[in-house]
């Protein structure tokens, strides 16, 4: 699991430019599916035929990132966020570009109080020495993410994007170990859900399913002087009850839980105050969907140093696999 | 330039695009093969293609900001609320036009002899603005300017200097005119151009435009914010005025299909037409609604830079414009020609729906 994980969460795919994570997880996947398709908005779509239900598993394939929007004389690049980037996680980080260039993110010296910090007076430092060095390296609307090695500390994972690459290696296992089941599933990768739910909305639509299953983290209670949440890491994966973006749907929640008794695996109930999930795009599609979420519990999510357990994630494959052969 | 001009010269306020409608309705009737307004009032054309290979479609919205007569003070004072995003430190003193009959009247507010010392230097609310259309009496300014009216700022199209003009509405109307304009080309794909309503109040119009058309690609053709002007650095320049049409690839409501964007970039350098990419990823328009409509759709956005957009005097260049309208026909012949791309187009478009 730790080896997938490191794979996925290594690979680059910021929010609009998936098209190297999509063909790392399709080489994961060739061959262990009837089908797989990539629609208009770039969605890896897997499909397992069958004659029972349509069910759609969601994972999204972006993360949060940093776009360049301008390169100054001296090679500077200053940039603008992708999804929710909070300008105090990305200070003194290095970004990585598509194809590799790293770059350092600081700010203008001149800035007096921490507090005035905004994405726009920040920049990335590619160590270019002039703005034509600079654009053979990375152009205008190249996009970068916060680089970094994934680690495996006791049974914590940390590393960048496992806001939803940890969702995706969920799917993948899940995927390479298929369930016996006549239900017809379809694995959906989706793209830039950190800009708002996006592939959810057209891949939801394509499909049509009866029910809809999104897998993506949570945030946690269980950090020093933390906001109160009833999730913690190690606790199990997390029966979504409700986030900014839907209320989950009783027979599905009902479902996940009674499928995580019957294999007997820790689970617990999440409620999100804030952000939301590829679910809350699928639910309102069509004539609605019944959808339901299984959330990761993941402590400082959208930072370079994402962490989760993962006796946690192991957890949520063996409760998906579960819920659909019971669905 | 009399498409412009005259697009810019009639009213349509978000929700009040009939006048707008009907002058495009009649330029363009003749050389579409199919015309129909749909039920939120969208005006939409069709061109059959010569080989009809795919469904492109190309959009602009019809409606402008503006505001909306919401009282009346006693002393026959119109209280009005924007209709779309206006910045309302421009407002005091400006002329505007009331509803159908044209009603003139001036935005006012406490003058400044009057005004306290900290609320001259605070920016006046709208809230405590009002219309003055002449009268004093309420009943005699309702009869003139009923309840629920649309107003739009009364402001003339002027050529400025050698290659720029100033007008009201161009967001959109320079995207309507370049449409207007390739409209008269039939080329080999199904050729669809919507003219949108309630762009300005949310991107109405195109949610429903992108479910009934169900286009393999599409193009929106927008004016878009310009601040190449001065106190702004230029790492803050959105786009700059006379550098020609606008690429972009990212803003609040769409990330645009970048292969598009790259055929797009590719063309222009071919073509030799001057480009820009937009520098900020504020902002959005209908390409957003377009993109998310049934199984998603290959949008781009190209637009055309408007300083001081949003108000009664929004300043264009000419060259933008007509680089806009040139680049537009160069990737619309090139999606002909280049059977890569169109082929991409294809493959992504398989709907299962």
């Amino acid at each position: 699991m730790f080896e997938t994980i490191k794979k996925l969460a290594g690979s680059f795919g910021v929010s609009g430019s998936e098209e190297q994570i999509r063909e790392v997880i399709k080489n994961e996947i060739e061959g262990k599916v009837d089908e797989i398709k990539v629609d208009a908005l770039g969605n890896l779509i897997a499909v397992k035929k069958g004659s029972g239900k349509k069910i759609m598993v969601a994972a999204h394939m972006d993360e949060i990132g940093v776009m360049a929007t301008y390169i100054d004389e001296k090679g500077f690049i200053r940039f603008s966020n992708i999804g929710w980037v909070w300008q105090y996680f990305a200070l003194g980080q290095r970004v990585m570009f598509k194809n590799g260039t790293v770059g350092a993110v600081f700010f203008e010296q001149k800035l007096k109080e921490i507090k005035n910090l905004k994405l726009s007076n920040m920049y990335i430092d590619i160590g270019a020495k002039s703005r034509e060095e600079a654009e053979k390296k990375v152009k205008i609307g190249d996009t970068a993410c916060f680089a970094g090695d994934t680690v495996m500390e006791g049974t914590m994972v940390i590393s960048k994007a496992l806001d939803d690459r940890s969702g995706c290696a969920v799917m993948v296992k899940t995927i390479q170990d298929m369930p016996d089941t006549d239900n017809e599933i379809y694995f959906v990768f989706t793209v830039q859900e950190e800009l708002g739910l996006r592939g959810a909305k057209t891949s939801a639509f394509g499909i049509m399913p009866d029910i809809a299953i999104a897998l993506d983290v949570t945030d946690t209670g269980d950090t020093p002087e933390c906001e109160l949440m009833e999730v913690k890491c190690g606790g199990g994966p997390a029966i979504k009850i409700k986030d900014r973006s839907f209320i989950a749907h009783p027979e599905v929640r009902r479902l996940m839980e009674e499928s995580a008794k019957k294999i007997g695996i820790p689970y617990q109930f999440e409620i999100m105050e804030q952000g939301g999930t590829d679910a809350g795009a699928i639910h309102v599609t069509g004539g609605g969907v019944p959808s339901g979420a299984i959330s990761i519990p993941c402590r400082y999510v959208h930072s370079p140093v994402e962490t989760a357990d993962i006796t946690d994630i192991e957890n949520c494959v063996k409760l998906l696999r579960q819920c659909l052969k019971d669905a | 330039m009399f498409l412009l001009k005259n697009l810019t010269q009639i009213d349509g306020v978000s929700g009040n695009e009939e006048k707008v409608r009907e002058y495009i309705k009649k330029e363009i009737e003749a050389v579409v093969d199919e015309i129909k307004v749909d039920k939120v009032g969208n005006l939409i054309a069709y061109k059959k293609g010569t080989g009809s290979k795919f469904k492109l479609l190309l959009s602009a919205h019809m409606d402008e900001v503006g505001f909306i007569v919401t009282g009346y003070s006693e002393d026959g004072m119109v209280k009005f609320r924007p209709v779309g995003g206006i910045d309302q430190r421009v407002l005091p003193g400006k002329r505007v036009l009331i509803g159908d009959k044209g009603v003139k009247g001036v935005i006012g507010c406490k003058p400044i002899h009057l005004q306290e010392k900290d609320e001259r230097d605070k920016t006046i609310k709208i809230k405590s603005m009002y219309i003055d259309i002449g009268c004093d009496k309420r009943d005699e300014a309702e009869k003139l300017a009923g309840l629920g009216e649309y107003i739009a700022f009364d402001s003339k199209y002027t050529e400025l200097g050698p290659d720029c003009v100033k007008a009201k509405a161009l967001d959109d109307r320079a995207g309507c005119a370049i449409i207007m304009e390739l409209l008269k080309n039939r080329y080999e794909f199904d050729l669809y151009a919507s003219f949108t309503v309630q762009e300005e109040i949310g991107l109405r119009g195109s949610e429903v435009v992108g479910y009934q058309i169900n286009p393999d690609v599409a193009f929106v053709i927008e004016g878009t914010t310009c601040s190449d002007v001065p106190g702004a650095k230029e790492h803050e320049y959105s786009t700059e005025l006379g550098k020609g049409p606008v690429i972009t690839v990212m803003d609040r409501t769409a990330y645009a299909d970048k292969e598009l964007v790259n055929f797009i970039y590719d063309t222009a350098r071919k073509h030799k037409i001057d480009v820009q990419f937009k520098k900020t990823a504020t902002g959005g328009n209908d390409a957003g609604k377009i993109q998310r409509s049934r199984c998603g759709v290959k949008v781009a956005s190209i637009s055309v830079p408007c300083r001081y957009i949003h108000s009664p005097s929004s300043v264009m260049s000419m060259k933008d414009y007509e680089g806009c309208k040139r680049l537009m026909e160069a990737v619309l012949t090139e999606l002909e020609s280049n059977n890569d791309y169109s082929l991409k187009i294809l493959n992504g478009g398989n709907c299962n729906v």
